[in-house]
């Protein structure tokens, strides 16, 4: 149970160009929590989630996935646990064919032809674009290209899943469908959103971002009802409780 | 300039389609020795930008006409010559497929005529030499300039000699060359300006990535001769093959056939002595009716006996026939799949 | 102006044609781009006054294209945007080559015309020729059928790579030209600066995407070494295909059989 825990200790990062992204975040979340991680556009959301899987390293402060903290030596082991979705689909579906992309990742596994079919076309299933399989990518939908994204990450069987802006540019019935699907997840899951209304449907807890530090990390129904509490961090109350009150 | 299918005879083809491959080769065993992950799918992205670079027109200062890209130097500078060269290939068999440019035979010709330059010979041997290791803007631009010239003037001699040895095209030497190599010079100056241009662009805002392309790249000497020496062996046991083929036989049974036999034997043979005569004439290498003008009546008749009064009216005849069979049989083919 | 958009559209539509249900659809790539080859050596092999014996050679683009249902008038459509430039470099032949070689009636024909219009024919089936088979075939199948045949593997992955990112970048090059076009004062080409400043910022956004591929790739566990499965089979189909094309086509290399026809056919006239 212990490998679906994401610790971050007091963790710094500071850009090439010298600007700090991060100052001082320390966090701990546990098996099978969905957190939202929201903050206006510069917060760090994306830089933090970029540390989850080693490809940022920080000038300071330690990450913890599971048993390992993250070090060079076992980024393999980390991003088998941790499954990120990019923000942009294309940056993720590099291969021929949709099939070819959701098998990369079992594929350098080492698994064999079979089980990689197998493995697959339970991914693809699971996302619902099994009928999919053999598009290529540039003849897919927004939706359809987020779907078979984060079929490419469940094909790897992450315990973690990590996702950058998950609904952006989503039309509304494929956004639906996409939140449907997540909440079915029973993974660890760290959504960076600015789809608060999204937030509130799908993760119990919400952390804040701004200018670098958590400025709130605690159950979504009372941060994100806090208005004085979204306002200091650049944000504001979701549509759908804005239209409550 | 491209080469086309339509000018191309096989011997030529084949011949330059064999230093291809063999580049081809010797690039994709470098890259793997590179062992530079992040080349994979830098090169591919890189093709795709190029292919949609080249799309764009733009208008060329004080002149009225627009003009476009080629890219074969810009790939260089950022990717170093192996790769550079395996990317210009792609965007060229894309082309070949796609849009018909050149043609599936020539696709040889134009992959090393637009690639094998810019790539192998004027970016290590007059670019990277023009820019020494404390590269300015000037040295960029210059650089830029004499290697792009260079380079497309290169190419298109390298057209020439690939259409006037093939021996379809009736375009004597000396016209052709007076024809390609001016255009080629403005394009050259123009490609060698949008080089300049680009290069000093991204090496204001992000030099580190022109060094990494710097220090990928092995110069020396050492390299370029081996690439050439590979490029003439192959040239030389392919064309030499091929005419060697060609020509030991046919003088010998063109003779043999007008001693032995009469007229009529000949023409029924026409077709293996036509075509035989055919091969020889495309791998000699200076087939005569290249450099020399409108001489070709007797020749012709010499060496394709089917061409004279009577018959080759019905030739045409017989071709106009053959033409209507085919589409005749294509239309009845495809009324059987519909109504399938 | 730019044709950017139409060009992405146009492989695009050769893509979805691809993907048509007829037996020469399934047949293996490899069957396809031998085939092609041979067709493409041969017709190109005959000399240049060879006219009406090239005829014949359509038999093989008019069977393709009618047993495989490709849109004739489209592919015929893009041979014709192409002809231009053969059509440039063949009439150089009737100027320089005015011999005579035959003559219809009182009418002298010179040899020029005659390898001119040997040219056209060529041009026209060899172009033919590479179309219907990227029609056919598809350029993932093309490269599957590339790496099977022996084309290092490094390469043929970077070309297919390449395919994959035309579309995004095309899409992002067109927006980057319309965007500009939109601010210029007049209309055609863009001008070199603008041209510059955009090729730069498409430049330095494509070497940041690549950047994020290459950590997509090593998050799901990129290695060097990419591994594709493709299931491919040669069967008799295939073997008919290759060896009975190839055999009609070398037999219409070494036998006339217009002239035969035509010969025939003037006999009754005499």
């Amino acid at each position: 149970m212990s490998h679906h825990i994401v610790e971050a200790s007091d963790l710094h990062y500071t850009y090439p160009d010298g600007t700090v992204g991060l100052r001082g975040i320390t966090f701990r979340i546990s098996h099978g929590e969905s957190v939202a991680l929201v903050g206006e556009n510069g917060a760090g959301k994306s830089t933090l989630l970029l540390h989850l899987n080693g490809y940022l390293s920080p000038r300071q402060g330690t990450v913890r996935i599971g048993d390992y903290p993250l070090t060079k030596k076992n980024l393999d082991v980390v991003r088998r646990s941790v499954g990120m979705v990019f923000q942009n689909p294309d940056d993720q579906l590099f291969m021929p064919t949709v099939f070819d992309d959701v098998a990369f990742g079992p594929l350098n596994l080492g698994l064999a032809k079979d089980e990689v079919e197998r493995v697959v076309s339970r991914s693809l299933e699971t996302v619902g674009v099994a009928h999919l399989a053999k598009r290529p990518p540039y003849k897919l939908s927004q939706g359809e290209k987020r779907s078979v994204s984060i079929a490419t990450v469940l094909a790897m069987s992450p315990d973690i899943l990590v996702m950058d802006e998950p609904t952006s540019s989503l039309d509304p019935r494929s956004r639906r469908r996409l939140i449907e699907l997540l909440k079915t997840f029973r993974h660890t899951k760290i959504i960076a959103t600015h789809d608060l209304d999204m937030a509130l449907d799908l993760c119990e807890r919400t952390i804040i971002l701004h200018q670098g530090r958590i400025t709130a990390d605690g159950r979504t129904e009372e941060i994100l009802y806090n208005e004085e509490l979204l306002r200091a961090s650049s944000l504001e109350k979701p549509l759908s409780i804005q239209l409550k009150t | 300039m491209h080469m086309a299918d339509a000018l191309i005879s096989p011997a030529v083809g084949g011949v330059m389609w064999a230093a291809t491959v063999g580049l081809i080769g010797y690039s994709a065993k470098k890259i793997k020795e590179e062992a530079d992950n992040h080349k994979v799918p830098l090169m591919g992205v890189l093709g795709a930008f190029i292919f949609a670079a080249q799309m764009i027109n733009f208008s060329i200062p004080a002149t009225g006409s627009s003009g476009h890209l080629g890219g074969g130097m810009i790939l260089a500078i950022l990717l170093g010559p192996y790769a550079a060269f395996l990317v210009m290939a792609s965007v060229l068999i894309v082309q070949a497929l796609f849009f018909a440019d050149g043609g599936l035979l020539a696709l040889g010709c134009n992959i090393f005529n637009l690639g094998f330059f810019p790539c192998f010979v004027v970016y290590p041997l007059i670019y990277r030499k023009i820019l020494g290791n404390y590269p300015t803007q000037g040295k960029i631009m210059l650089a830029s300039l004499i290697a792009a010239i260079i380079s497309l003037q290169l190419g298109a001699f390298s057209v020439v000699l690939e259409t006037v040895f093939s021996g379809i095209s009736a375009l004597p030497f000396p016209t052709f060359v007076i024809l390609m190599q001016p255009i080629h010079l403005a394009i050259g100056v123009v490609e060698g300006l949008v080089t300049a241009a680009v290069v000093t662009f991204v090496w204001k805002v992000r030099p580190e990535i022109l060094n990494a392309a710097k220090n990928s790249l092995p110069i020396g000497k050492l390299n370029i001769k081996k690439v050439l020496l590979v490029l003439v062996f192959v040239a030389a046991v392919t064309g030499g093959a091929l005419s060697w083929f060609a020509s030991s036989n046919p003088d010998g049974l063109e003779w043999a056939m007008f001693k032995t036999s009469g007229k009529e034997e000949l023409e029924s043979q026409e077709g293996l002595h036509a075509s035989l005569a055919g091969i020889q004439e495309k791998t000699a290498f200076l087939p005569d009716y290249g450099f020399k003008k409108g001489e070709p009546t007797a020749e012709a008749e010499s060496k394709w006996p089917a061409v004279d009064s009577g018959t080759s009216v019905s030739g045409l005849v017989g071709g106009l026939l053959t033409l209507i069979v085919a589409v005749l049989i294509g239309l009845g083919l495809r009324q059987r799949k519909n109504a399938a | 102006m730019n044709n950017i958009g139409k060009n992405s559209f146009d492989i695009g539509y050769m893509d979805t044609l691809a993907s048509g249900d007829s037996a020469l659809h399934r047949l293996d790539p490899r069957a396809k781009l031998i085939a092609t080859f041979i067709f493409i050596v041969t017709v190109v092999s005959f000399d240049r006054y060879a006219l009406a014996v090239l005829t014949p050679f359509f038999i093989f683009p008019i069977v393709l294209i009618s047993l495989s249902g490709l849109p004739a008038g489209y592919l015929l459509k893009k041979v014709l945007i192409v002809s231009p430039f053969a059509i440039l470099v063949g009439i150089f032949n009737p100027l320089m080559d005015r011999g005579i070689l035959f003559h219809i009636g009182s009418l002298g024909i010179s040899g020029g015309w005659v390898s001119f219009f040997s040219i056209i024919l060529r041009f026209i089936l060899t172009v033919t020729a590479a179309l219907i088979l990227i029609s056919l075939t598809g350029f993932n199948a093309v490269c599957a059928g590339l790496i099977k045949l022996g084309v290092p593997k490094p390469f043929v992955i970077q070309l297919l790579f390449f395919y994959r990112y035309i579309f995004v970048l095309s899409d992002e090059a067109e927006r980057m030209v319309r965007a500009g076009s939109f601010r210029a004062f007049h209309s055609g080409a863009i001008g070199f600066r603008t041209f510059i400043a955009l090729l730069g910022n498409l430049l330095l956004r494509t070497l940041d995407r690549a950047e994020r591929i290459y950590h997509a790739m090593c998050c799901r566990g990129f290695d060097g070494n990419i591994r594709i499965i493709r299931s491919m089979k040669i069967t008799y189909q295939e073997i008919i295909f290759v060896f009975g094309w190839g055999a009609l086509f070398i037999f219409l290399r070494y036998f006339n059989i217009p002239l035969k026809l035509g010969v025939f056919v003037t006999g009754f006239f005499k």
